[in-house]
């Protein structure tokens, strides 16, 4: 694709990735994909079904490992360090870097198990402290009012919504500095995302965050930076008002006013 | 409207095709449920005049044409226990790493396919290869222990296959949610797939050993014998058992006309024995289901 636009961001640049090529076999799913992503803003992955959006932020905290097949060339540098060299640590690295999925994942237990489960299962931690942090994350995730009163209710009792800022909240429990969102309001109605917009918004100020979404709207609303992926291939990097104002790139163009998506 | 369309030829057609259909499966759920219920009937109408607290508690007397059966229902539990405690742990670790550790390859393939076709062996053969491995090479002699393995064997691939389906009903969303949060895979797997995988795997472990209570070939060289005068006292013992009990008194004895009511009495409590094994699996179920999820 000639005509490719990619801008290097303003401020501390929290991870890099360099010449990044993902395979599935023997399918390439990314192309050669060098981006760097600022530190303290939100920063948006869009484009059309199967561009290859939702493979690029998992391989920021290395899901993909996941998947037997799956082959990751070229450095992904986290404070400077490449996640992909030998000796990385997947624990520290997925405790470093939160991941909420597409469709809220709530555990069938309580409340409260589901947001200290990462401490849990980390150090060992006294019930007091366990109690503040939870409290402390269900407050971030603005969810606390809503559920202070029934923290040993499962889960599943929670609505869609709030199952989802529950999966935020449970993310923000081990203390990440990055968050990655796969597209998080894909399967929860308008109120409900519009709170988790409203969330992601304020994350900003203490995380790093990535948020993968189909909808250019919520990409223009919520985010500082954008990037517009097709066919596995980085086709523009901008400030999201640039990309959304005055694309450099004809495809860009083209998705962005609907004619194709 | 309405009416018009009910009228229609075709439409007719179609309603006497699938009146036609569900009176097929259901002559068809009738007739089993016919043969299973008159298999009862047989079964509880000819055996029960001999069931009584004496006939369970006492040793069989003259040539096994009288008194009870006490020594074939120990040497079943017996037995029973061991196979429970050789399969069942062995089976659920073989099932927890085929498929959460084991990387999908060749070589699990393999193992897979293999498992699977041990689930369909017949049992006449697991029963020699006991005579061979546990009697003979390792020693143990016609055993109690000899018979218990012998049927751990034979029920290692249900236990391991059923374990197996009930790992992959657990949704890949918690394991993918646990790893995100930094649990490693062991603790992935014990806090999150195991509690909501055990009572399927139970179960399943429940109906394999209940199969393999009530049969007679793999014990037949193992361990079982045709008639003893005590109460195995320990697992190196010889011992009777239910099935193998009852494949003498109705086919072996001596004096096989009277023998043959104590024969119906022991095939009854073999029975209650195999429905109260299954009665416990699915009530097991249902309780631990009710626990841990919501």
């Amino acid at each position: 694709m000639d005509n490719k636009h990619v801008v290097i961001p303003e401020g501390n640049l929290k991870i890099k990735v360099e010449n990044l090529n993902l395979y599935y076999g023997q399918k390439r799913v990314l192309h050669d994909i060098s981006l760097s992503i600022p530190e303290n803003k939100v920063t948006a992955i869009i484009g059309p079904s199967g561009c290859g959006k939702s493979s690029f932020v998992r391989i920021l905290n290395r899901m993909n490992d996941l998947i037997p097949e799956a082959r990751v060339e070229g450095r992904v540098l986290i404070d400077g360090e490449n996640i992909y060299d030998r000796d990385v640590d997947l624990v520290t690295l997925r405790k470093k870097v939160g991941l909420v999925f597409q469709k809220p994942n709530p555990f069938p237990k309580s409340i409260f198990d589901n947001i200290a489960y990462g401490l849990k299962i980390g150090n060992h931690r006294s019930r007091t402290e366990l109690e503040k942090i939870v409290e402390k994350s269900l407050r971030q995730a603005a969810l606390w009012e809503e559920v202070k009163d029934r923290l040993t209710q499962n889960a599943f009792s929670l609505s869609g919504g709030q199952q989802q800022r529950l999966c935020i909240a449970r993310a923000l429990a081990v203390e990440p500095e990055i968050i990655l969102f796969d597209e998080p309001c894909s399967a929860i109605d308008p109120i409900a995302t519009a709170r988790v917009e409203e969330l992601i918004h304020q994350l900003k100020k203490d995380y790093t965050v990535v948020i993968v979404t189909h909808n250019m709207q919520q990409a223009a609303r919520v985010s500082d930076y954008t990037a517009f992926l097709w066919l596995g291939e980085l086709i523009e990097y901008d400030r999201t008002e640039k990309i959304f104002t005055n694309p450099a790139n004809k495809l860009t163009e083209d998705y962005i006013t609907g004619r194709f998506g | 409207m309405i009416r018009s369309v009910k009228k229609s030829s075709g439409n007719f057609r179609s309603q006497l095709a699938q009146f036609l259909g569900f009176l097929l499966l259901r002559i068809a759920v009738y007739s089993v449920l016919f043969i299973l219920l008159y298999f009862f009937y047989d079964l509880g109408s000819k055996g029960y005049k001999v069931i009584s607290w004496e006939f369970l508690s006492q040793m069989p007397r003259r040539g096994m044409t009288e008194g009870g059966i006490l020594p074939a229902v120990i040497g079943t539990f017996l037995v029973t226990l061991i196979t429970a405690l050789s399969a069942v742990p062995l089976g659920m670790a073989a099932a927890i790493y085929l498929n959460e550790y084991a990387r999908a390859g060749r070589l699990t393939r393999l193992i897979r396919l293999s498992i699977r076709n041990l689930a369909g062996v017949p049992s006449i053969v697991y029963g020699l290869f006991g005579v061979i491995l546990f009697v003979n090479m390792l020693k143990l002699g016609t055993s109690v222990l000899s018979a218990g393995l012998t049927l751990g064997l034979l029920t290692l691939p249900w236990t391991i296959t059923a374990s197996e389906e009930a790992l992959k009903s657990v949704p890949d969303a918690y394991r993918e949610g646990a790893l995100a949060l930094g649990a490693t895979r062991w603790q992935m797997v014990r806090t999150n797939v195991l509690p909501y995988a055990i009572p399927g795997m139970l179960t399943g472990a429940v109906l394999g050993l209940a199969r393999a209570a009530g049969e007679t070939a793999p014990i037949m060289f193992t361990g079982a014998a045709f008639f003893l005068p005590y109460i195995p006292r320990s697992f190196k013992d010889q011992f009777m058992a239910l099935p193998y009990h009852l494949y003498i008194m109705a086919t072996q004895h001596h004096a096989i006309d009277k023998a043959r009511a104590l024969a119906y009495g022991t095939a009854l409590v073999l029975i209650i024995f195999v429905v109260v094994f299954n009665l416990g699996a699915i009530l097991l179920r249902a309780r631990l289901r009710n626990r841990w999820r919501h």
